[in-house]
C-alpha cells in the first residue's frame, strides 16, 4: 500500500509503525532502565524527546461489511437510525449519513467493550445519581437489546419485524422505547437501548466523518459548523456575520483533490 | 518486597501543573529530583497533532486524554446512609492523565481568589455575625492572606502568560478590569483576548444593568509571548477545541507550553512515566517519610527513597495517598474530628441558555476557546450583601463561548423532541443563535461532605478506591437559585426570545459533566485540628511531605481553581527553597 | 534524529580493530597541562563539532559514534578518547596531525571523507596542537567500535587513495589580506573548523565538494542544507549579521528556527562558541554573494496547483504559520521570504510536512517547538500542492513541486525509519 494514498485508505502509515516507538530507540535522553530491570520509561536531562512515529492518527472508517453487527442487527440499526434522523429537506437520513456504520465500528473498538471503564464488581443497582451500574458493555447492550426489540416487535405487531413496519409504526414504537414503556424481555430495558441508540446515532451524525458517519460532512454543512479549521482569528471581530469557508474534516476536504 | 532504587533528594508524585513548577524550582536549587507520572508522556506536535487534535468524538466524547477508570476511579454517594458505587465512567468531573495532567485539557480561565476567600470564616463572622454561618458549614480560614499569595499569583500569571486587564493595581481601581479583585502589583503580562459577538453583547447588556463587565483572565494567549523561563507561546486562534482537548498550536498554557521545555533540559531532573505510586513510606516513628513505593508497567514494585516527598497528583489522588499512607488523622464525619478527607467541596455550576431569533442573531459559537469571553463579578462571593438573603457565597458570571462541537453543544429550547425532523429543524435553527451565560459559583464545606477509603471497591492493584460522600448543601442550592435568576435578567436584556435557567440543584449526580473543580480533603490552615497541611502546604504530621493541589482548599470560591493551584505551587516551592532546606523540619509549630 | 548529517561521502578513521604493537611510553604531558591551552583545545573540539559524530546520544562523549548512513553504506565514527586498546591512547600528535591534514590515520590507514579532513586540512598547527592536548585530558573510555561497515568494494580503504588523488589535496588556510581580521577569522571557522561546506556545499558524483558552488546548498538525501551565501532569494542574504549570529547562538531568529542536522550543530557547537566568532562567521558568510541566479516567475495564483495548495494551507497550516506566511517569532518560522522555502531543492520542506521536526532548544531559546507530522493526512499530491503554494506566495518564487518529488522523500523517510 502506498502510504501516500492515506488517509483515505485507512491503512497505517509508515510514520507510526509502533506507538511510542521512541521509548525503545536511541532518541536523546531516553533510556529504558534495563540495567536495573525496571520497565519504566525514563526521560532526563536532554530536553524534549522527539519521535514522529509516536503520533496516533485516526484511520478512515469506510463502508463495508459489518465488523460487529450480524446482518440482521445491521438491518435493524439502519432502520432505526433512518427514523431517528429521517431524510428531509435539511439532510439525508442517518442511514445514508453512515450512522449505522459508525456504530458498528465503535462497538468493535474500545468503546464497545468498555475496555477503558471500571468494570470490577460487585455490580449492584444504584441510584440515578450514581450513573450506569450495569455489567453490560455497549456491545452486549446492542446484542441483547436488539434481539429483545425484534422479539418484542414480532410479539406485539402481529408477527411483523421492526423493519417491516411503516415509518409511523416505527416512530410509535421508538417513542414508546424512549419513554421506557415498551416491555422488553431480558436484561436490557427498552429505555436503556433507546438512549444508547440515540446517543450513538447523534455521535455518528455529528462526529468527524473519519469515524464513518457524517458522510460528506452533511451535518456540519446543515448547521454551519466549519469542522476542524483551527483558526478563526480573522473572523472573531466580524460580529453577527456569516462564516463562509466550507467545513474541513480530519481527512481534508474535496477541494484538495482538484486535479491541476 | 519492593526493589530499592538509588536515593534521590526529592520525589514528586505527578507531573502536571504543580509537579512541573515545583520540580523546576527545586532543580534550580541543585536538588536531584525524580518525578513519577502515572500516565504517558505527552507532547504538542505528536499528541495534540494539529491534523487530528480537533476530534470531538475522540477527545470529548471518549475522553482520550482523561484518566482511564479501569486504572483508577472513585465511588460516590450523596450521604452516609447510601452505599457508594463506583463511577464506572467519569461524568461529573474529568481527572487528567499523563504528563501535564488536567492542565492539558483545562479551559484556561485563570483567576485569583478574593482577599476574603483566604479568611472566609473570619470575614463572614465580622460582616454578618457568627450566627450567619450554619452549624454544619465547616468553612474556615486558610491561615494565610491574599497579600501572602500575591507574589505567587504574579509568578504563575507571568509563567502562563495570562491575558487580561487588571481591575485593581496597588489599590487603584482600574477601568475595564474586575473592580472586586484584590490589589495586583502589576498588570497582566498580556492584553485581553479579542471578543466575539456573544460576549460583546453580554457586556453591553450587563453594563446597561449597572454591572461592570471585564475580559475573562485567560491562559489562552492574546499574542506571542515569551515567559520568564524563556519559553515562547503562541497566539490563540479561537479554534473552539479547547476544554477537554490538548492545544495544537502552543497557545494554551500548560506544563508542556510553559515549564517542561526548560525542566526537561536539566540534568538533575528525571521523569519516569507510566509509574503509579502506591504509597508514601514512613519510618518506624511514623513522623518521617522515607520515599515512595510505586509500580511500573511490568507490575514490579519499586521503592524510591528520597528526603522529600511532594504529592502533586490530581487532588483526589493526593488525598487518597495520604489516607493509604497513614499521613494525618482520617476524618470521622460522625464526630467531626480528624483532618484527612475533611471539607471536600465542589463548584456550583449554574447556567442560563438564551435562545435568540435566528434571523437576527448569529453568534458563530464555534469561534471560541475555554477562556475567551467577558465576565462580571458583582454576583460573586461576598461582593453583594448577603444579610437579608439567607445564604452565603456566589459566583463569577461569564459569557464564554468555548466552542460549538456539535455532538455535545447544540442546545434546543425546552419541549423540542430529541429526534426526528422536528428536532432537526429546531436544532439547526438554534445552533448559531443560542448563547449561554454561566455562573461558576462557590461551594462551601459541610460537615457531612467528605472523602474516605471505600470499604468494598478496589482498583486494579487491590487498593481501596477513594469514596466521595457529597451533596450540595442547602446554602449553596439557595445561592445558585439566586444568582441564576440574576443571570437570566442579563440574558433577557441581551434580547433573547427565551431564556432557560439551569440553577444547580441537588442531589449531586455523578453523571452529567459539571466541572473538574473538586477541591478539599487535606485543608490548609493554621490549626492542626482542622487542617492537614500548614500554611506552607507541609503535612502537620510528616514534615518531609508536602502536597500541592486543590486538595488543600478548605472550601471553594466562586472562581475556577487553577490560578490559585498554580500560585500554591510557587508558594510551596518557595517555602522549601527559602525555609525548609535551611532547616528541615516543621515550618510551623502548632 | 536520524544521524545522516554526514551522509555525503563515505569515510572514517581506522582504529578500532587495528591492534597496535606497544606504544612504549606515554607522551610527555608535563608541558601540556596548561589551562589556557586545554581550554583552547576544548573550544577547537567544540567549533569542529567532533562530538556530533564521535559520540552516541546519551553515551560518553568522544567514545565512538552511532552508525552514519551514507550513500555507500554504514560508517561509525571511532573512539577518540585516549584509551590504549580501543581509542587513540597509542597515537602521537603527528598521527592526529596527519589524520586531520591528510586524511591518513595512524599506520597509514586512509580515511573515508565522512571525516571532514577536506576541511580540517586547513586547520592551523596551533589549533591541532591544542586539540591534541585536550583530547589527551579526556577520561579514557574502553569502547571498541567497528568503524568500517561498508559493503564491498567501498570497504577497501585503498580506494580512498585513488579518491584522494582525484579530489583531495592537503592545503592550509590562506587569509585574504584585502579583508578584515574578523572576515578572515570567519573564513577560517567556516572553511576549516566549522566544516560548513560538508553539508552546505554541493558534491560531485564521487562525493567531493564542488568548490565552484561552495555553500550554495546541498542535498543530504533526507534533508536539503540550504544556501548559506548572501543570495537574497535562496540564501540568507536578507539576514543581518546580528540575525545570523542570533540564529547560530540560540537556534532561532526573527524568521527561522533550526531543526534537523542544523539543530544538532547548534546544540553541540555554535551555541557554545563566542559571540565574536559567530559574528566573524556571519561577516564572512554574508559577504559571499554567488552569481545572481535567475529567479523563476512565481506561479499564477489561479494555477490549479496554487488553488489546491492554498486550500490545503488554509485548512492545515494557517493556524501556526498565519494567512500571511509570517508565522510567530521563535515559535513558527516565517515562510514569506525564506531562503529554505524558495530553495531549488524542496527536500527539507517536503520532509518537514511529511514527518515534522523538533526545533533546537538552547539555553537562550529553550522552547523547542515542533512541526507536527502530517504525512498521514496529506497525499503526495496534497503535499506537492501546499509546498508549491508556499514557494510561490507572499512574493516567494520557486519551481513547483511534483507528487513524484514527494513520493521520493516519503520513500527515503520510510527507509530511514
Amino acid at each position: 500500500m502506498n502510504p501516500s494514498e492515506r488517509p483515505n485508505t485507512g491503512q497505517p502509515s509508515v510514520f507510526h509503525t509502533s506507538r511510542r516507538r521512541f521509548l525503545a530507540t536511541t532518541a536523546m535522553g531516553l533510556v529504558a532502565l534495563t540495567a536495573s530491570g525496571a520497565r519504566a520509561k525514563i526521560l532526563f536531562g536532554t530536553g524534549l524527546p522527539w519521535d514522529s512515529g509516536s503520533i496516533e492518527p485516526p484511520r478512515q472508517v469506510l463502508p463495508g461489511p459489518w465488523t460487529f453487527f450480524t446482518p440482521r442487527e445491521g438491518e435493524l440499526v439502519e432502520a432505526i437510525v433512518e427514523r431517528l434522523i429521517p431524510a428531509d429537506d435539511l439532510s439525508v437520513s442517518g442511514k445514508d449519513a453512515g450512522c449505522a456504520v459508525f456504530i458498528d465500528r465503535q462497538l468493535s473498538g474500545h468503546y464497545g467493550t468498555s475496555d477503558r471503564l471500571y468494570m470490577k464488581g460487585p455490580f449492584q443497582p444504584g441510584l440515578p445519581t450514581q450513573g450506569d451500574q450495569t455489567d453490560l458493555t455497549p456491545a452486549m447492550t446492542y446484542r441483547q437489546g436488539l434481539k429483545a426489540l425484534d422479539d418484542h416487535c414480532r410479539r406485539t405487531m402481529d408477527g411483523k419485524s421492526f423493519t417491516d413496519l411503516s415509518p409511523d409504526q416505527k416512530d410509535k414504537l421508538l417513542t414508546a422505547m424512549e419513554a421506557g414503556e415498551a416491555k422488553f424481555d431480558g436484561p436490557v430495558g427498552s429505555g436503556s437501548l433507546f438512549s444508547l441508540l440515540l446517543q450513538n446515532t447523534m455521535e455518528g451524525f455529528f462526529a468527524d466523518p473519519i469515524h464513518g458517519g457524517n458522510r460528506d460532512m452533511v451535518s456540519w454543512k446543515m448547521i454551519g459548523f466549519p469542522g476542524t479549521r483551527y483558526d478563526y482569528r480573522d473572523h472573531v471581530l466580524k460580529h453577527n456575520q456569516k462564516y463562509t469557508l466550507p467545513p474541513v474534516s480530519i481527512g481534508g476536504r474535496g477541494d484538495w483533490a482538484r486535479k491541476g | 518486597m519492593a526493589r530499592k532504587l538509588p536515593h534521590k533528594d526529592v520525589v514528586i508524585v505527578g507531573l502536571g501543573w504543580t509537579g512541573s513548577i515545583i520540580a523546576n524550582e527545586l532543580c534550580d536549587e541543585g536538588l536531584d529530583v525524580v518525578a513519577l507520572e502515572r500516565g504517558p508522556w505527552r507532547d504538542t506536535a505528536t499528541d495534540f497533532n494539529i491534523g487530528y487534535a480537533a476530534d470531538e468524538l475522540r477527545y470529548n466524547s471518549r475522553q482520550e486524554l482523561m484518566l482511564r477508570p479501569a486504572q483508577t476511579t472513585v465511588t460516590a454517594r450523596n450521604n452516609a446512609g447510601q452505599t457508594a458505587l463506583p463511577m464506572r465512567q467519569f461524568g461529573s468531573f474529568h481527572p487528567g492523565n499523563g504528563v501535564g495532567g488536567a492542565g492539558v485539557h483545562w479551559a484556561g480561565i485563570t483567576w485569583r481568589f478574593s482577599p476574603a476567600d483566604f479568611r472566609l470564616r473570619s470575614h463572614f463572622t465580622e460582616r454578618y455575625g457568627a450566627q450567619a454561618i450554619p452549624d454544619d458549614m465547616t468553612i474556615q480560614d486558610w491561615g494565610l492572606t491574599y497579600e501572602d499569595m500575591e507574589p505567587y499569583y504574579d509568578k504563575f500569571e507571568y509563567l502562563a502568560g495570562v491575558s487580561g486587564k487588571a481591575g485593581n493595581l496597588n489599590g487603584q481601581i482600574q477601568d475595564g478590569g474586575n473592580p472586586f479583585e484584590g490589589p495586583r502589583k502589576r498588570e497582566f503580562p498580556n492584553p485581553p483576548m479579542m471578543q466575539t459577538y456573544g460576549p460583546t453583547l453580554f457586556a453591553e447588556a450587563a453594563a446597561k444593568l449597572g454591572y461592570k463587565p471585564f475580559p475573562i483572565p485567560s491562559s489562552l494567549l492574546s499574542r506571542t509571548y515569551t515567559n520568564p523561563l524563556g519559553v515562547t507561546m503562541g497566539q490563540c486562534t479561537f479554534c473552539g477545541f479547547c476544554t477537554n482537548y490538548g492545544c495544537a498550536n502552543y497557545s494554551k498554557a500548560s506544563a508542556q507550553t510553559t515549564v517542561l521545555p526548560v525542566l526537561m533540559r536539566k540534568s538533575n531532573f528525571e521523569l519516569r512515566t507510566l509509574c503509579e505510586v502506591l504509597k508514601v513510606n514512613l519510618d518506624s516513628t511514623g513522623k518521617k517519610a522515607t520515599g515512595v513505593t510505586y509500580v511500573d508497567t511490568s507490575g514490579e514494585e519499586l521503592e524510591q527513597t528520597a528526603d522529600l516527598v511532594i504529592l502533586c497528583a490530581f487532588m483526589l489522588d493526593n488525598v487518597r495517598l495520604m489516607l493509604l499512607s497513614g499521613i494525618g488523622k482520617p476524618y470521622d464525619a460522625s464526630t467531626g474530628t480528624g483532618v484527612v478527607g475533611r471539607n471536600f467541596c465542589y463548584q456550583m455550576a449554574n447556567q442560563v441558555v438564551g435562545f435568540f431569533d435566528p434571523a437576527k442573531y448569529n453568534f458563530n459559537n464555534f469561534i471560541g476557546g475555554g477562556a475567551t469571553g467577558m465576565a462580571i463579578d458583582e454576583l460573586n462571593n461576598d461582593n453583594f450583601d448577603h444579610g437579608p438573603l439567607g445564604f452565603l457565597g456566589g459566583g463569577s458570571t461569564r459569557c464564554a463561548p468555548i466552542g460549538a462541537e456539535p455532538i455535545s453543544k447544540r442546545p434546543t429550547p425546552p419541549g423540542t423532541p430529541a429526534w426526528g425532523s422536528g428536532w432537526k429543524k429546531a436544532m439547526r435553527d438554534s445552533y448559531l443563535s443560542n448563547l449561554s451565560v454561566g455562573c461558576e459559583a462557590s461551594s462551601y464545606a459541610n460537615r457531612g461532605n467528605f472523602l474516605d477509603l471505600d470499604p468494598t471497591y478496589t482498583d486494579r492493584l487491590g487498593r481501596p478506591l477513594m469514596r466521595i460522600t457529597f451533596d450540595f448543601p442547602e446554602n449553596d442550592v439557595k445561592m445558585s437559585a439566586y444568582v441564576t435568576k440574576k443571570v437570566a435578567e442579563i440574558v433577557r436584556a441581551m434580547g433573547a426570545q427565551q431564556s432557560v435557567e439551569y440553577p444547580r440543584t441537588g442531589p449531586w449526580s455523578t453523571v452529567p459533566y459539571q466541572s473538574t473543580h473538586v477541591v478539599g480533603g487535606t485543608a490548609i490552615g493554621a490549626d492542626p485540628s482542622t487542617s492537614a497541611v500548614n500554611p506552607f502546604l507541609q503535612s502537620w504530621d510528616v514534615p518531609n511531605v508536602f502536597t500541592v493541589g486543590a486538595n488543600v482548599f478548605p472550601q471553594n470560591s466562586g472562581f475556577n481553581p487553577t490560578g490559585t493551584v498554580g500560585a500554591l505551587a510557587f508558594r510551596a516551592a518557595d517555602a522549601i527553597r527559602s525555609r525548609y532546606l535551611k532547616s528541615p523540619g516543621p515550618l510551623v509549630h502548632a | 534524529m536520524t544521524r545522516i548529517r554526514l551522509a555525503i561521502a563515505a569515510a572514517l578513521l581506522v582504529t578500532a580493530s587495528f591492534s597496535v604493537i606497544a606504544a612504549v611510553t606515554a607522551p610527555a604531558l608535563a608541558d601540556d597541562q596548561d589551562f589556557t591551552l586545554i581550554e583552547r583545545g576544548r573550544y577547537v573540539a567544540t567549533a569542529a563539532d567532533c562530538v556530533a559524530c564521535h559520540s552516541v546520544p546519551g553515551g560518553k562523549p568522544y567514545a565512538g559514534g552511532a552508525a552514519l548512513q551514507t550513500p555507500f553504506g554504514t560508517l561509525v565514527a571511532p573512539n577518540i578518547t585516549p584509551d590504549r586498546e580501543t581509542g587513540i591512547g597509542n597515537w602521537t600528535e603527528e598521527d592526529l596531525r596527519r589524520t586531520l591534514r591528510e586524511g591518513v590515520g595512524r599506520g597509514g590507514k586512509r580515511l573515508y571523507p565522512a571525516m571532514p579532513y577536506p576541511a580540517y586540512t586547513r586547520m592551523t598547527d596551533d589549533d591541532i596542537h591544542a586539540l591534541w592536548v585536550y583530547l589527551q585530558t579526556l577520561e579514557p573510555v574502553s569502547n571498541a567500535v567497528e568503524a568500517n561497515q561498508l559493503p564491498f568494494p567501498f570497504n577497501i580503504r585503498l580506494l580512498m587513495a585513488g579518491w584522494n588523488l582525484l579530489n583531495f589535496e592537503p592545503s592550509s588556510f590562506k587569509p585574504d589580506p584585502q579583508k578584515s581580521e574578523e572576515w578572515n577569522r570567519g573564513a577560517y571557522l567556516v572553511q576549516a573548523l566549522g566544516h560548513c561546506g560538508t553539508c552546505h556545499t554541493p558534491k560531485s558524483a564521487l562525493g567531493a565538494d564542488d568548490n565552484d558552488r561552495a555553500l550554495q546548498g546541498a542535498n543530504l538525501q533526507a534533508w536539503y542544507a540550504p544556501s548559506i551565501t548572501a543570495d537574497k532569494r535562496q540564501g540568507i542574504g536578507n539576514w543581518s549579521v546580528e540575525q545570523l549570529t542570533a540564529y547560530l547562538k540560540t537556534g532561532a531568529n526573527h524568521q527561522s528556527l533550526a531543526s534537523g542536522p542544523m539543530a544538532e550543530e547548534i546544540q553541540n557547537s555554535s551555541s557554545k562558541m563566542t559571540d565574536a566568532d559567530l559574528k566573524a562567521i556571519a561577516t564572512y558568510l554574508l559577504d559571499r554573494t554567488p552569481p545572481a541566479g535567475k529567479a523563476p516567475a512565481p506561479l499564477a495564483a489561479d494555477d490549479a496547483r496554487m488553488r489546491t495548495g492554498g486550500a490545503v494551507y488554509t485548512d492545515t497550516c494557517m493556524a501556526c504559520h498565519g494567512g500571511d506566511g509570517k508565522g510567530q517569532t521563535f515559535l513558527f518560522p516565517t515562510l514569506a521570504g525564506s531562503g529554505l522555502v524558495q530553495a531549488d531543492d524542496p527536500a527539507t520542506l517536503i520532509r518537514l510536512v511529511l514527518d515534522g521536526s523538533r526545533a533546537v532548544a538552547t539555553d537562550d531559546r529553550p522552547t523547542g517547538p515542533a512541526m507536527p507530522p502530517l504525512g498521514w493526512r496529506l497525499t503526495d499530491a496534497d503535499v506537492a500542492a501546499v509546498v508549491t503554494y508556499i514557494r510561490n506566495s507572499w512574493s516567494n518564487a520557486a519551481p513547483p513541486v511534483s507528487a513524484g518529488d514527494v513520493a521520493k522523500v516519503r520513500k527515503t523517510l520510510a527507509q530511514a525509519n
